[in-house]
């Protein structure tokens, strides 16, 4: 692993601040995961998989006209080509595979955008798992058709009307069925967040981003880049991506956060930017929360990036200073979105938008001679509808 | 390792425990959520339950994401959030009551971090004897371990049916008070029965530790209440007792009432 991961933490950030009910349940998954990772079976299963049923790997993508409008080379790394549309599959086939190899035959999982629900219920139905995904009221109303995907896949949604009816609901109600249902189930975080083994974890099975888009960057480009560009949610297509690349000094690392309405109107997504750390579902990390520790709601355009906390190693990349992290507005994203659209041909989740729109806002910072490598995170089907009511107007003709 | 007067919040829960144990009798632990259905109910329902006969009170420091409860305690927390409670609101509480009963702070560590290095000394300044973290298993988090360990503060930590044997030891030596033992799998919240296999983690617990042992998660009425006396040193009841507390503080008071009761005539 890195030299930032020890034990269970990385830095002050991470940990495993869950009831007591689900500590075994993390020794077994942390033993498991331990065997799995040094078993020939397991890994070729897993890389099998990737290759065979996700299309792995994906393409690194030449952006001729973004390039152009950038003065710099700007490579695009296709997570939206991967089956289900979105990076979010990585992490779940592994986790499946591991889930299989514990005997757990009951999966859940908790969903914002719905691209981590329906790459849950995919695999589910692959591996012939009972799937449980939790989706907050408020995001099955926005992402109705992604809950109808995973309905008809066979898995269960179940609407959680806590709170702020949105991601960080759905994960506490996850967290609530795991520690009633911790003898037969697996919940299958979708994030580099929650208790250890899970950050680490799920950045493991994320790295595959990462360390096929750095063999591509030598073999295509003949160089890596000056700069590795991602949005950051919870932050693991981040994390998949910048993993391969921490130990290469010469390449800057930078997630793109939502910044919402704006850093300064209290309605972001902007932990690292804005928030303070402290403690949610099961680590320590940056938090967007009031003075009392109360946690404060997160908002952006897209569902996928509208949660208050962050991955920990996230926050002790900030802290180390070995990644920056910087933040686009709901409108620069929408713009960001158009742009990749129209000069690539490439529709990319409102997600993914931002690290685009930061790309383009940002342009000056590179020089002709340098190569930008983009994490395109998802595909932006599932936001054509929101987008369309959004931009209207302003699209036709 | 604590000076003489640091150790009094603790000592009353001991010494609670050890004259229980001189009448036979068993300890009953009520939780509320401070501040719900209001302050000044909340107030009174203190004062309500430390009369009905509780021998120590669990007051909830309400927090925005309560992934151990079930229903009735979130909806109490949120209320008692959106009415302006606060932690030190809560001490405030704690202090104003004056009960003859000790109170230990049910809480998530994010609110207690917030609250800022001196919140241990704070909570014991205003009549708080111990302190119950949900999600600081032992091993969590060395730092805030040691800190609370040194205050002068009782311990109380939770013990899972989920948990081994010899974790079972060790959390018991990094509790002081009493330990804690979750009944079943689950989040807070009321059931009809009492959990399968209770008397049997019971057995495995005592032997290994000497606390008493309080079991909570799920006991509703004073049938249960009793039953569960019958096993163990004490009996916790929340989600109850926060639910009648929603209808009227009488109510409230009647149930602990009922259960003290219940225990007593066991």
């Amino acid at each position: 692993m890195t030299a930032t991961h020890t034990g269970d933490r990385f830095g002050a950030f991470g940990g495993r601040y869950v009831p007591e009910t689900l500590i075994p349940a993390l020794d077994d998954l942390e033993a498991a995961l331990a065997q799995a990772v040094q078993d020939p079976g397991f890994v070729s299963e897993l890389d099998s998989l990737l290759a065979t049923y996700v299309g792995r790997p994906s393409p690194l993508s030449d952006a001729p006209r973004l390039s152009a409008l950038v003065r710099a080379t700007v490579l695009l790394k296709r997570e939206d080509l991967n089956h289900t549309g979105a990076h979010k599959i990585n992490n779940t086939v592994g986790q499946a595979l591991l889930a299989r190899r514990m005997g757990k035959r009951r999966i859940i999982a908790e969903t914002g955008a719905g691209q981590h629900g329906v790459a849950t219920a995919t695999i589910c139905a692959r591996f012939g798992l009972e799937c449980v995904v939790y989706m907050g009221e408020e995001d099955m109303r926005r992402q109705a058709l992604n809950v109808f995907r995973m309905r008809l896949m066979g898995a269960r949604v179940i609407p959680v009307t806590s709170g702020t009816r949105t991601l960080k609901d759905a994960t506490t109600e996850a967290i609530r069925d795991w520690v009633t249902n911790v003898t037969d189930s697996h919940y299958i975080i979708g994030s580099v967040v929650g208790p250890a083994p899970y950050p680490r974890m799920v950045r493991e099975f994320q790295a595959v981003i990462g360390r096929e888009a750095r063999a591509q960057m030598l073999a295509q480009v003949g160089r890596l880049p000056a700069t590795v560009v991602a949005c950051v949610g919870g932050g693991s297509n981040a994390m998949g991506i910048f993993h391969p690349f921490v130990s290469d000094a010469e390449v800057e690392l930078v997630g793109v956060e939502a910044a919402g309405e704006g850093l300064d109107t209290g309605r972001h997504s902007a932990s690292l930017s804005r928030g303070t750390p402290g403690v949610l579902h099961g680590a320590r990390s940056y938090l967007l929360q009031d003075a009392a520790g109360q946690v404060h709601p997160a908002h952006s355009i897209s569902a996928g990036l509208d949660y208050p906390g962050v991955g920990p190693e996230h926050s002790h990349l900030k802290d180390s200073g070995r990644a920056m992290y910087v933040s686009i507005t709901d409108e620069e994203a929408l713009e960001g979105l158009v742009t990749l659209s129209r000069l690539e041909g490439i529709i990319p989740a409102l997600e993914t938008a931002h690290a685009i729109a930061w790309v383009v806002k940002e342009r000056a910072r590179w020089s002709s001679d340098d190569a930008v490598l983009i994490c395109i995170s998802g595909r932006g089907d599932k936001d054509v509808t929101q987008v369309s009511e959004l931009l209207g107007d302003r699209i036709a003709s | 390792m604590a000076s003489g007067s640091a150790t009094i919040s603790s000592d009353l829960i001991t010494r609670r425990f050890a004259s229980l144990r001189e009448r036979d009798a068993k300890a009953l632990v009520i939780y509320v959520t401070a501040g719900h259905p209001d302050r000044a109910r909340s107030l009174a329902l203190l004062r309500g339950i430390a009369d009905a006969g509780a021998d120590v009170i669990e007051l909830g420091v309400p927090f925005s994401d309560p992934l151990a409860d079930g229903p009735v305690i979130q909806a109490s927390s949120q209320r008692a959030l959106e009415l302006g409670m606060t932690f030190d609101g809560v001490l405030e509480l704690a202090a104003e009551a004056t009960v003859d009963v000790p109170l230990v702070l049910f809480s998530y560590l994010n609110p207690i971090i917030a609250a800022g290095p001196s919140a241990l000394a704070r909570a014991a300044a205003s009549g708080i004897h111990g302190l119950l973290v949900t999600d600081l298993p032992v091993g969590g988090d060395a730092e805030v371990e040691r800190k609370i360990g040194e205050s002068p503060l009782a311990f109380i930590r939770l013990v899972a049916p989920t948990t081994p044997t010899p974790r079972m030891a060790e959390i018991a030596r990094h509790g002081s008070g009493f330990v804690y033992l979750i009944s079943r799998l689950g989040v807070t919240g009321m059931q009809n029965e009492i959990a399968t296999g209770l008397g049997a983690t019971i057995e495995r617990l005592r032997s290994a530790t000497k606390l008493p042992v309080c079991v909570g998660f799920g006991i509703s009425g004073p049938e249960q209440a009793a039953a569960v006396a019958a096993l163990a040193d004490g009996v916790v009841v929340g989600s109850a007792v926060v639910r009648a507390a929603g209808s009227s503080v009488e109510d409230a008071v009647a149930l602990v009432r009922s259960m003290r009761k219940a225990i007593d005539d066991r």
